[in-house]
C-alpha cells in the first residue's frame, strides 16, 4: 500500500506491506535506526516515537496506520549539533548508559513534559512506566527529566 | 597533576546515543544481506522424529534451509571452564550442537534454520517447517534433576550431574563445629532463576568475502576477541587471521553477551554457504528462551554461632542448575566465582560448601551480573540477619562482632580466607558505620515502633558484601579450570601530532570506557582529554583482549593501558633528553612536558611525538615512533566491598512491599569518574531489587517457560524503585597501578539481601523468619497470615 507521511519535518511517500510495523518501516525502509526494537509485546518502550505529538510505541503501530500523520523520531529532536533540552539534560545528568533504551526514553520524556511542564518525581516515574531501562535503575533518567523541565520552563 | 581523575566528566559517548546515531549490530545493513529465522522446539525434552522442509523450501524468498542433519549439525560450541568432580572424575561435557540432532533438550532449542530475502519472509517460511516430535518427560529444578529416576538430559551418563564439587575446610570438621555451636541458624531456599534482559536483543551479521576468503562477524558481544578465538579454534575451525569480529555499540550485556552462542556460529557458517551477508536478530521471546540465564540454586545452609554471636562454622549444600548444555563459563559460576566468596566479610574459621551442578531441561545458566557472588552474599547475609533475630541481637552489632579487622594489603598483609582466595585490602566496619549513619539507624527502631502503633509495617535490612573481581591472574584461574588466560591488552598509539589513540581489549556496553579511560590517560600524559580517543570492539584494530565482565575493565584493562603509558613516557624521556641535551635522570615529566630539573628548559609531549615520527635530530640507535602495546596479567583479584541498607514499608493488607529508602556505601577502590560509578551502583541496585521483589524465570512441570515475555516476567519499572542514596569509602587496591577495584556488579550483589532482610525485619514481630524470593505481595501476605 502507498502511504504518505511527514517524518522529522520531511515528507515521504512510500509503498509498504500492510503488515509492516511503523518501527520496521522507520528502521528498515528509511534507515532511521535510532528507533530501537527491544521486545514483541509493546512493553519495553525502546521504539517510542511521537505520532502527531503523542508518544506511541512504533512496534504496535502499523506503517499504514501512520498514513497522513506527522512523526517525530529521536533523529528529529536535535537541531543539527544543537541538542534538544531533553537530550542535553540526559547528557548532563548521566541519564543513559548503553544507550539502547535512550531514544524511547527521550521521546517519552518529551510527551511527559508536553502534557505536564512541572511534573513531580512521582509523575515522572508514572510517565516512564512503559519504558524499560536495565542500566540506570531509572535514577538519572528521572533526574534528567526533572532537569529538562527546569530548562524548558526557564 | 590530576585534572580529570576523580571528576564527574560528562560522557563523550552520549552524543551519538542521544541523537539516535549509535551503531548497534541490528542497525547495520550490508548490500545483498539475507536474513535468518530459526525453527525452535516447543518442547523441553523430545525426540525429533522427522523434519519436513518441503513446503518451507518453496516459500517466497527462501534461499536455503538447514537442519541438524546437515554439516552444521556436526559443529558445537565449546565450554571454557572445566570443573571436575571432587573425587577426581572429569566434568561431564556434552556436545552443544548448532542445531539439535535427534533430541531437543530445552524449549527454544533450534532444530532448523531458514535463510531468506527478508526477516519477515524467513519467519514466514520457518513456520512452514514441519517437525514431528515425541515428547519426553522433563526436569527443570536442579534438585529434582538429581533424584533417582529423574529424566536424563544426556543419556550417556547415569545421572544428571555435570560435576559434584566442594571447597573449604574438611566437611566432618565443619559438621562437628556445628554440633558443638551455641546456636545454629538454618535456611533453605531457592535463589531464583533470572533472565538478564539487556534491552538490546542479541544480533549477529556474518559476511563472508569469497574473493579474500575472509569473514567479518558483527556481533553484540562483551568480548569480541574471545568470540573470534572460540569460533575459530573450537567451533568452526576457521583461520583466526582471516576472521574479523566487530562489536561496535552493544545495548547492555550484564553477562548474557559474554558467551559464544550457537546462533553466532551458525550465522557465520551460513554466510559462506549462501555466499551473502546473513543477519539474525533475536526477538524478545527468543531472548528469554536462548540467552543464558542466571542464579537458579537450591540452597540448604547452616551457620553456627558461639554465645556472643561469633560465627564458628558455615556449611552449605547446593544444587546449581547448568541447564541443558554447558554455556561458555557456566561451570565457574557456582564454584570459583561463588564458593570462593563464602568467607564474606567475616572471620568464620570453618567453611564448607558442596555444589552439585545438574543438567536440566532449561536454557543454560551462566554469569548474570555478579555471577555467583550475589548468590554467596545473599545466603551469608540472610543467615547472619536471621541469626540476629533468633539470638535477639542487633543485626549491625552481630556483623561488627564478626568483621575481619581493617588491612591495607601494604602495611598489613592481605587476608587469607578459608576458601582459597586472599583478600587484597579492606575496612569493612567503616563501610557499615557510614551506611548506618546515613540511614539514621539510631532513630530507626523508634520510628519503626511508632509506625507499628499506627498500623504501618516498616523494616530495615542490612547487607554487607564483598566480591572478587579484576578477573583474573591467568595462572590462578588456569589451575582452577579456566581454558583461557584472563589478562588484558592496552595499546597506546601516540600520533605524530601528539594526539593519542588508545586501543583496549575491554568492551564498553554502557560502562563509559570512552570517557573513564580517557580521563586517566589524559592525566598520566598531562594532555587535554580532547587529545585522547579510546577505541574498542574491533579485532582488526585492537591487538587482543579478553573483554568486559566481572567488573574487570578498569582494574585489568586500565592497568594494561597504564603499562603502555609508562613505556611511552620512558621512550619519550630518551627523545626529550636528546633534544634538551640533558641526561634522562635530570628530566622530570609533568603538565605534558619534560623539563630539565631546576631550569626552564623543556620540551612538550607533542614536540617529542613529532620528533619520534620525524626523526631527523634523534637519539642514536633509538627506533622511530611512539607506539606501545602491553599485556597486563594481574597478580591477584581485587576485592571491592560495601554495606547496603534498605528501608521498606509492607502494606499490612496486601503484602505489597514499597522501598522507602535505599542507601549504599560501596568501596570500589580509587574512583576515576564518580558520576559513572554512581550510575553503575544505581543500575546494579535496581537489578538486585528486581531479584528480591519481582523477577523469576518460571517453568511449568512439562518444562514450558511460563515467563517468556515482558508481559509475564516482571522487571523493575521506574515507579517500582526510589532514588538510590549512594556513598563511598575508598580503600585503594594495593596491587594495580590505578588502585581501582571495580564497580559494575557491586549494586546487584549488595542489594538483594538488604531488601529481603528489610521485609523480614518489618514482619519479624509476626514471627516471619524467611520468605522465598521474589517477595511478591501474595507470598508476603501469606507469610504474614501463616505466622500471625
Amino acid at each position: 500500500m502507498q502511504i504518505s507521511l511527514t517524518i522529522n519535518g520531511k515528507s515521504y511517500s512510500q509503498e509498504v506491506e500492510p503488515r509492516t510495523s511503523l518501527a520496521h518501516f522507520l528502521r528498515d525502509t528509511l534507515d532511521l535506526t535510532g528507533t530501537h526494537i527491544g521486545c514483541d509485546t509493546s512493553s519495553c518502550g525502546a521504539c517510542t516515537v511521537l505520532l502527531d505529538g503523542k508518544a506511541v510505541k512504533s512496534c504496535t503501530v502499523l506503517a499504514v496506520q501512520a498514513d497522513g500523520s506527522e512523526i517525530t523520531t529521536i533523529e528529529g529532536m536535535a537541531n543539527g549539533d544543537q541538542l534538544h533540552p531533553i537530550q542535553e539534560a540526559f547528557q548532563e545528568n548521566h541519564g543513559l548508559q548503553c544507550g539502547f533504551c535512550t531514544p524511547g526514553m527521550v521521546m517519552t520524556a518529551a510527551d511527559i513534559l508536553a502534557n505536564n511542564p512541572n511534573p513531580s518525581e512521582a509523575d515522572i516515574r508514572h510517565g516512564l512506566e512503559g519504558n524499560f531501562c536495565r542500566c540506570t535503575g531509572y535514577h538519572n533518567i528521572v533526574k534528567s527529566i526533572q532537569h529538562a523541565a527546569e530548562k524548558m520552563n526557564s | 597533576m590530576e585534572n580529570y581523575i576523580g571528576k564527574p566528566i560528562k560522557r563523550r559517548e552520549d552524543t551519538r546515543f542521544l541523537k539516535g546515531a549509535g551503531r548497534y549490530t541490528d542497525d547495520i545493513k550490508l548490500p545483498h544481506m539475507a536474513h535468518v529465522a530459526f525453527v525452535r522446539s516447543p518442547y523441553a525434552h523430545a525426540k525429533i522424529l522427522n523434519i519436513d522442509t518441503t513446503a518451507a523450501a518453496q516459500a517466497e524468498g527462501v534461499i536455503a534451509i538447514y537442519t541438524g542433519a546437515d554439516e552444521c549439525g556436526n559443529f558445537g560450541v565449546p565450554c571454557g571452564w572445566q570443573v571436575n568432580f571432587k573425587n577426581g572424575d572429569t566434568m561431564r561435557e556434552p556436545q552443544h550442537p548448532l542445531l539439535a540432532k535427534e533430541k531437543v533438550r530445552h524449549v527454544g532449542e533450534a532444530v532448523a534454520v531458514v535463510v531468506a530475502e527478508t526477516q519477515a519472509l524467513a519467519r514466514d517460511a520457518a513456520e512452514l517447517v514441519e517437525v514431528e516430535y515425541e515428547e519426553l518427560p522433563a526436569v527443570t529444578n536442579p534438585k529434582d534433576a538429581m533424584q533417582p529416576g529423574a529424566p536424563l538430559v544426556h543419556d550417556q551418563w547415569p545421572d544428571n550431574a555435570a560435576f559434584d564439587w566442594c571447597i573449604g575446610n574438611d566437611r566432618a570438621e565443619v559438621e562437628k563445629a556445628l554440633e558443638n555451636a551455641y546456636h545454629v541458624t538454618e535456611l533453605e531456599f531457592i535463589n531464583n532463576r533470572l533472565a538478564p534482559n539487556a534491552i538490546e536483543p542479541r544480533s549477529y551479521i556474518a559476511d563472508y568475502n569469497v574473493n579474500d576468503d575472509k569473514w567479518t562477524l558483527y556481533t553484540s558481544t562483551q568480548n569480541p576477541h574471545l568470540i573470534r578465538l572460540l569460533l575459530c579454534a573450537f567451533t568452526l575451525g576457521l583461520p583466526e587471521h582471516k576472521v574479523r569480529v566487530v562489536s561496535y555499540d552493544v545495548g547492555g550485556g550484564f553477562g548474557s553477551k559474554i558467551y559464544h552462542y550457537t546462533e553466532e556460529a551458525l550465522v557465520t557458517w551460513l554466510s559462506r554457504q549462501v555466499g551473502r551477508p546473513v543477519k539474525w536478530t533475536a526477538d524478545r521471546s527468543e531472548a528469554f528462551m536462548t540467552d543464558a540465564h542466571g542464579r537458579d540454586h537450591v540452597v540448604k545452609s547452616k551457620m553456627g554461632f558461639d554465645k556472643d554471636g561469633k560465627i564458628v562454622a558455615h556449611l552449605t549444600d547446593e544444587y546449581c542448575a547448568m541447564g541443558a548444555y554447558l554455556s561458555t563459563f557456566a561451570p565457574a559460576i557456582p564454584t570459583y566465582l561463588h564458593g570462593t566468596l563464602f568467607q564474606g566479610l567475616y572471620t568464620t574459621p570453618l567453611i564448607h560448601l558442596n555444589v552439585v551442578a545438574p543438567f536440566t531441561h532449561t536454557v543454560p545458566v551462566d554469569a548474570y551480573r555478579g555471577a555467583g557472588r550475589p548468590e554467596a552474599t545473599y545466603l551469608i547475609e540472610r543467615l547472619i540477619s536471621k541469626a540476629a533475630i533468633e539470638m535477639n541481637m542487633d543485626p549491625a552489632e552481630i556483623r561488627f562482632k564478626n568483621f575481619i579487622p581493617p588491612f591495607d594489603g601494604i602495611n598489613q598483609p592481605g587476608y587469607q580466607t578459608q576458601v582459597a582466595l586472599q583478600y587484597d585490602s579492606g575496612n569493612y566496619a567503616a563501610a557499615l558505620e557510614k551506611a548506618l549513619e546515613a540511614a539514621g539507624y539510631e532513630n530507626f527502631r523508634k520510628e519503626q515502633e511508632e509506625a507499628r502503633q499506627n498500623g504501618k509495617l516498616l523494616g530495615l535490612g542490612i547487607s554487607t558484601w564483598i566480591e572478587g573481581c579484576g578477573i583474573a591472574p591467568s595462572a590462578v584461574v588456569g589451575a582452577l579450570g579456566a581454558r583461557a588466560g584472563l589478562y588484558e591488552v592496552g595499546h597506546v598509539r601516540v600520533q605524530p601530532t601528539g594526539k593519542v589513540t588508545v586501543y583496549t581489549g575491554t568492551h564498553s556496553h554502557g560502562q563509559g570506557h570512552e570517557t573513564t579511560f580517557a580521563q586517566f590517560v589524559a592525566d598520566k600524559l598531562g594532555i587535554p582529554i580532547e587529545d585522547v580517543d579510546i577505541e574498542h570492539g574491533d579485532t582488526n584494530e585492537v591487538a587482543f583482549g579478553m573483554g568486559t565482565y566481572g567488573s574487570r575493565s578498569l582494574a585489568v584493562g586500565g592497568s594494561a593501558i597504564v603499562k603502555s603509558i609508562d613505556k611511552v613516557l620512558e621512550k619519550g624521556a630518551r627523545i626529550a633528553a636528546h633534544k634538551l641535551e640533558a641526561a634522562v635522570e635530570d628530566l622530570e615529566y609533568g603538565d605534558g612536558k619534560w623539563t630539565v630539573k631546576g631550569t626552564d628548559k623543556s620540551i612538550s609531549f607533542g614536540d617529542v611525538a613529532l620528533t619520534a615520527y620525524v626523526p631527523h635530530d634523534y637519539p642514536q640507535g633509538e627506533e622511530p615512533g611512539l607506539d606501545f602495546s602491553s599485556f597486563y596479567d594481574p597478580v591477584n583479584f581485587t576485592f571491592p566491598f560495601g554495606a547496603h541498607i534498605c528501608i521498606v514499608e509492607v502494606d499490612a493488607d496486601t503484602g505489597k512491599v514499597t522501598i522507602k529508602r535505599f542507601i549504599t556505601v560501596d568501596d570500589v577502590g580509587n574512583i576515576i569518574n564518580p558520576m559513572i560509578v554512581d550510575g553503575q551502583i544505581h543500575g546494579g541496585v535496581v537489578q538486585g531489587i528486581g531479584q528480591a521483589l519481582l523477577e523469576e524465570v518460571a517453568y511449568d512441570e512439562g518444562g514450558q517457560m511460563i515467563t517468556g515475555s515482558y508481559m509475564d516476567y516482571a522487571m523493575p519499572r521506574a515507579d517500582d524503585v526510589p532514588f538510590i542514596e549512594t556513598h563511598n569509602t575508598v580503600t585503594p587496591c594495593p596491587h594495580n597501578p590505578l588502585g581501582v577495584k571495580g564497580a559494575g556488579e557491586a549494586g546487584t550483589i549488595g542489594a538483594t539481601p538488604a531488601v529481603v532482610n528489610a521485609v523480614i525485619d518489618a514482619l519479624a514481630h509476626l514471627g516471619v523468619r524467611d520468605i522465598q524470593m521474589p517477595l511478591t505481595p501474595q507470598r508476603v501476605w501469606k507469610a504474614m497470615q501463616n505466622n500471625n
